[in-house]
């Protein structure tokens, strides 16, 4: 199936308003989608210091507002992640906290606030299993959090090697190997060689291995985990990858290499970028556009990737955050932007 | 006073991390010695970073018709210098035109973008206070243009010692959100770019 042959569009499915201020985060909850039978749910994070639940009603097919999580961060919340369950939202604050959300049905209850950054934590992500949690924070360190029963959260590492403002933590999509970027340029991953929640950094990825030249804004894996896209400030996305197979086999770590970077798409300054689990890398950008991009599979020596589309004036600003949808073949995209909505996307055929 | 208050009070923020990077932290022992002469000699600035600046009378303006907030052909590179030319300077009661840290060269429009460019000259070459300038700037246009426009704000070249550091701390969207959060700055901003109705 060559997506580039087929005559694809971006259809705005449905706006979502409900913000008051910027929204910079939205977040897929992995275990309700269509498939299942289950109303898919979006989380959607704020300047105006809430977190908005988003969710889909099978009747009448249109999106909701089902709850709006207040009255806890007293500062932006800056993004969000839903834990591999479905069942914990976990809340990253510039007031310091990260804040951790438990759906009781038709409510939300903030069940623990974890404290300890010196200042705005940026990002937070959960592992695979659900065992480990990162947050990282202008304070330029990236902490590991271990997940232990009866809703107690440890410390288990506060890794300071970045030299600037933290932006994202992303943990592999199979592996327990945690990767940050940063407003210092470079990628760094995290890996503990005895699982014994040593981590420790591994590798850095910066101009010198072909890394970006300028603060590199997000991390995302594709389905796989063998390959990885990155977005920065630098107007670039640059495609990394790995032997997946020897990594997790052995008992050492395996390095990243650079495979491809995508220039001259962008003029403004990449937010965002999202891989889909049929290989469409999607990109939010501060000139307000979403573009999608695809693997040409002409060329021999690595990935080559193409644009797929644009779409220009997405949203009336800055776009901060591109998530597809975690279902398999619906191809839904979320957008947030500084314009203060979220839109939902649909990636289909032109009539 | 309270102006002078408040900025004392920032220098204390600044020194403290609380937000941006404090830009000039490594000093040299030599630049130490000139500074601490230079003190001496000054007993009167009361520790202003640029005590005796360069102050223009203020420009006689050309007499405008009401202008309206924005014109849906695009927008004329003065009408943005009308907005921040009168925006005062945290330290000094004097506007950024009066300190030549502004001039109508400043600004520049990419019309077909709808993409602005501001370039500042600070007083001095160490100032510290270039990055409150520079949200003073992003404050003020934030106000006053529509959504769309896209606001680029650097030092003149060859300005200013930290360079690159300040251009990048003022052009990380998410650094001057949260940089705004912060009370104190945050009415420091609002004095310097309201200044003209206190």
């Amino acid at each position: 199936m060559d997506l580039m042959e087929k005559n694809l569009e971006l259809v705005e499915i449905q706006k979502l308003e409900g913000h008051t201020d910027r929204v910079w985060s939205v977040a897929w909850n992995p275990v309700s989608s269509h498939a299942d039978g289950v109303s898919p749910v979006l989380a959607s994070c704020s300047g105006d210091n809430t977190v908005r639940i988003w969710e889909q009603s099978s009747l009448s097919r249109s999106w909701t507002c089902k709850t709006v999580l207040e009255e806890t961060h007293t500062r932006t919340v800056r993004s969000c992640a839903w834990s591999p369950s479905g069942e914990l939202l976990a809340t990253a604050s510039f007031d310091g906290t990260t804040g951790i959300w438990k759906n009781y049905g038709s409510d939300f209850e903030c069940i623990a606030t974890l404290e300890g950054h010196e200042n705005e934590v940026k990002s937070v992500s959960w592992n695979a299993s659900g065992s480990y949690l990162a947050t990282c924070s202008r304070d330029k360190s990236v902490w590991i959090w271990e997940v232990l029963e009866g809703n107690e959260y440890e410390c288990a590492a506060v890794l300071s090697e970045h030299t600037q403002d933290v932006k994202m933590v992303q943990w592999h999509p199979t592996m327990d190997v945690l990767f940050s970027c940063s407003y210092d340029d470079t990628i760094k991953v995290w890996w503990s060689q005895d699982d014994d929640g040593e981590f420790e950094c591994v590798q850095t990825l910066g101009e010198s291995n072909n890394g970006h030249s300028s603060t590199v804004w997000a991390i995302s894996f594709n389905a796989t985990g063998d390959k990885m896209v990155t977005c920065s400030d630098d107007r670039t996305l640059k495609i990394w990858g790995t032997d997946i197979a020897r990594m997790q086999s052995g008992e050492e770590y395996v390095p990243w290499t650079h495979l491809c970077t995508l220039s001259g798409y962008h003029d403004r300054t990449i937010y965002s970028a999202h891989w889909s689990r049929d290989d469409i890398i999607a990109s939010g950008a501060g000139d307000d556009a979403i573009r999608l991009f695809v693997d040409s599979h002409d060329s021999v020596d690595g990935p080559s990737y193409n644009l797929l589309l644009k779409k220009n004036k997405a949203h009336d600003n800055d776009v901060n955050c591109v998530q597809w949808s975690r279902g398999e073949g619906d191809r839904l995209l979320a957008s947030a932007s500084d314009d203060g909505m979220v839109k939902i996307w649909q990636v289909a055929t032109k009539p | 006073m309270s102006m002078l208050y408040t900025v004392m009070i920032l220098k204390k923020v600044l020194e403290s991390e609380l937000w941006f990077t404090v830009l000039h932290r490594k000093i040299k022992p030599l630049a130490v010695e000139a500074r601490l002469r230079n003190r001496e000699k000054k007993k009167m600035t009361l520790g202003l970073i640029n005590a005796n600046p360069v102050v223009q009378a203020k420009k006689e303006r050309l007499v405008r018709t009401q202008p309206d907030q924005y014109r849906d052909d695009g927008v004329d590179p003065l009408d943005i210098y009308e907005y921040v030319r009168d925006i005062r300077d945290p330290e000094h009661p004097y506007t950024l035109e009066q300190l030549s840290v502004l001039s109508e060269e400043s600004v520049t429009v990419d019309d077909q973008l709808d993409r602005i460019l501001i370039k500042f000259t600070p007083t001095v070459q160490h100032c510290s206070m270039a990055t409150i300038i520079g949200l003073c700037l992003r404050a003020k246009l934030k106000e006053c243009l529509p959504l769309h426009y896209k606001v680029d704000i650097l030092v003149s070249p060859g300005s200013h010692a930290d360079e690159d550091s300040v251009n990048k701390q003022l052009n990380d969207k998410e650094r001057v959100a949260a940089a705004m959060e912060n009370p104190n700055l945050r009415q420091l901003v609002d004095e310097c770019i309201y200044s003209d109705e206190i």
